[in-house]
């Protein structure tokens, strides 16, 4: 039976690579994610798991020991944080684009500098064109859940790209939830045994892993890296659907919440759709039009699920936890405004930028951005488009 | 009545505020001891510090001169930058065992390697400190951190690394020394060995470093005294004490 437990998602994350069972896992501490690769260790000490542990001295390492040990034929992970992801920028493209299934959790936290470790998404969207499938987690059930799909999606024939999952620093990362956690048995079939491709060291099929590639093929082994990621949205949704059937939870690309009648609503990702949802259950109550619009997959990203979900809208507030500072609005907005002009009637579109560096983004803070969304369908007026929520500025 | 003469006081290299250290960390007795090598030399007014990523990343808060934060284990390579830029300043970079020893082992030996005209202080204590006391490579064997919790087993995590000795390889090095702080005699020979790496630096001959062998009560899970008589027993017989390359030529003071 599934079984109910109180945990942090540093705890729910670590269980669910010890349920995982890789067989090596190197990295390297940086708070918030230093937990999940120290409750991994305790399991090793205790022989709970089979893997090869590597301590290595840095992110960089710690990336490229789980490239090296992929391509070994090794289920590998590894967890970061913000500038430990940053410390790894070089390798993750490799990783990617030697089509490597290694799975990482990032705990969301903000980019130095000014240094700090608290959450936001400045880490992870800075890689978001790295090639990597990025899925965001509400809670530590999502990044409980999504670890475990996370290696199926991975793994897929067709795929072969390596998984960042990640989950806010803090919010998830040390707060306790309750959750449903799996039975070892049962993650163990459903990831299945890993039968790596192109493994080194296959005698009979002699291979060598990123060789030069110059204008001759390099083009044409980014377009298959283009065209793995095309279908890698098809395949999420296969790998969900199996895991609906053994744990009841349904997941998708995005996750639409009282869209299907709503006026306005807000696009977001991560633990902020949960603070989301209480307002809209609260507005709902006094009868409001609002809607939610939860990105779990931002990478590949789901242009048609988006635009299905935001047609039919008057107006819709992008959030995004990190800035780009020199582009019209931050990533999310650019990606989900671009995809929606496709739309016949496109609602009208704001920016908010929110939450940097561990900013809390309250009920009240939400609850006054329906408003404000509210006053903009009635007056037809938008109004400056590129916002910040929840900042200092006289 | 004659003026009282001061015996005693806060340096003025060091702000008075209260630190965020532990009960029982010496870090603060390091900052203290450079702080007083920086008002003895007369250098405060050109002195830039470096804070590292670690326990001692608040530093930029005790010093009182201008100092920079740098990315984990970027200090020496960041100091260097500076001195170039600024070669009338005094730089000195304060770096741990997770910034120098591990992530930041390749900027602290081409630092070295180059002779950057830069001093050093070297935080050794074994462990991970602001992380919460995972294993280090300066971990000793049998050593027991939140990643080795059976104790450091060289067959998985390797021996812990001297980089004293493995600095004082590089010609590019002037003065390498390691101190420890674990009671008063050893702490004013600590003090000697700062203000000799800040000497170096002033006469403008090439690299110095002073690692410190420090105690962590608070990851060792030993009370302060305990800690500091675990430096002496357990730390001490591996990276042995005070000048592992003295200095060659003559003419830098000593004290």
């Amino acid at each position: 039976m599934p079984k109910k437990v109180i945990m942090k998602g540093n705890e729910a994350v670590a269980l669910a690579m010890r349920q995982i069972n890789p067989n090596v896992v190197a990295a390297y501490p940086i708070t918030p994610q230093t937990e999940i690769v120290q409750i991994f260790s305790s399991f090793v000490s205790d022989e709970l798991v089979d893997t090869e542990f590597v301590t290595v001295e840095s992110e960089h390492s710690a990336m490229s020991a789980s490239i090296g040990a992929s391509a070994a034929g090794a289920r590998a992970m590894t967890a970061t944080s913000a500038n430990g992801l940053a410390f790894m920028w070089e390798v993750i493209y490799i990783a990617a684009s030697l089509r490597l299934p290694i799975v990482m959790a990032v705990v969301n936290r903000a980019l130095s500098g000014p240094i700090n470790i608290h959450c936001d998404h400045s880490d992870s969207m800075g890689a978001r064109d790295s090639g990597w499938i990025q899925i965001y987690s509400e809670n530590a059930q999502e990044a409980y859940d999504n670890m475990i799909q996370g290696i199926r999606i991975a793994e897929h024939e067709d795929l072969k790209l390596p998984v960042m999952v990640t989950m806010d620093g803090f919010i998830i990362s040390h707060a306790m939830e309750n959750l449903m956690v799996l039975e070892d048995d049962k993650v163990e079939d459903f990831i299945g045994e890993y039968k790596p491709q192109y493994p080194l060291l296959d005698i009979e099929n002699p291979v060598t892993y990123g060789p030069l590639d110059l204008y001759d093929f390099y083009f044409e082994h980014k377009r298959q890296q283009a065209e793995a990621m095309r279908i890698a949205g098809r395949i999420i949704k296969n790998v969900a659907d199996d895991y609906e059937k053994l744990s009841g939870r349904s997941y998708g690309l995005v996750e639409p919440y009282y869209l299907e009648d709503a006026k306005v609503a807000l696009v977001v990702l991560g633990s902020t759709a949960g603070t989301a949802k209480a307002c809209v259950d609260e507005l709902r109550l006094e009868g409001k039009k609002v809607g939610l619009l939860k990105i779990r997959v931002f990478r590949p990203f789901p242009y048609d699920e988006i635009i299905e979900a935001l047609k039919g809208l008057k107006v819709v507030a992008i959030m995004d936890r990190s800035d780009s500072f020199s582009s019209f609005g931050g990533p999310v907005f650019n990606e989900v405004r671009s995809a929606i002009l496709s739309l016949e009637r496109p609602p009208i579109t704001l920016s908010y930028i929110y939450g940097l560096g561990g900013r809390d983004v309250n009920l009240k803070d939400i609850l006054g951005l329906y408003h404000d969304l509210e006053e903009i369908v009635f007056s037809g007026e938008p109004g400056e488009v590129l916002r910040y929520l929840g900042v200092r500025e006289s | 009545m004659a003026a009282m003469k001061r015996l005693f006081g806060r340096p003025e290299a060091l702000r008075d505020v209260p630190t965020h250290y532990c009960p029982g960390c010496p870090h603060g007795i390091v900052h203290r001891l450079i702080a007083e090598v920086i008002d003895e030399l007369e250098i405060r007014e050109k002195t830039i510090g470096i804070a590292p990523v670690g326990c001692a990343v608040l530093a930029y808060n005790y010093f009182n001169c201008d100092m920079q934060e740098a990315a984990h284990g970027r200090a020496s390579a960041v100091a260097t930058g500076i001195k170039r830029a600024l070669p009338d300043s005094i730089v000195f970079s304060y770096q741990g065992d997770g910034d120098l020893a591990s992530i930041g082992t390749a900027e602290i030996v081409h630092a070295a390697a180059r002779g950057e005209n830069i001093t050093v202080i070297f935080i050794n204590n074994a462990i991970y400190g602001m992380t919460g006391g995972q294993m280090a490579p300066t971990t000793l064997v049998g050593q027991r951190t939140t990643t080795c919790p059976d104790g450091r087993d060289p067959r998985l995590a390797g021996f812990p690394i001297r980089i004293s000795e493995m600095l004082a390889t590089l010609d590019g090095a002037v003065y390498i020394a390691r101190a420890s702080v674990h009671n008063i005699s050893h702490l004013l020979k600590a003090k000697r060995c700062i203000k000799t790496a800040f000497q170096v630096q002033l006469n403008g001959e090439g690299f110095a470093m002073v690692e410190v062998l420090c105690a962590c009560p608070t990851n060792w899970g030993l009370s302060a005294p305990e800690a500091m008589k675990w430096v002496e027993k357990n730390m001490i017989p591996y990276y042995p004490l005070w000048e592992i390359k003295p200095l060659l030529k003559e003419g830098v003071v000593r004290d």
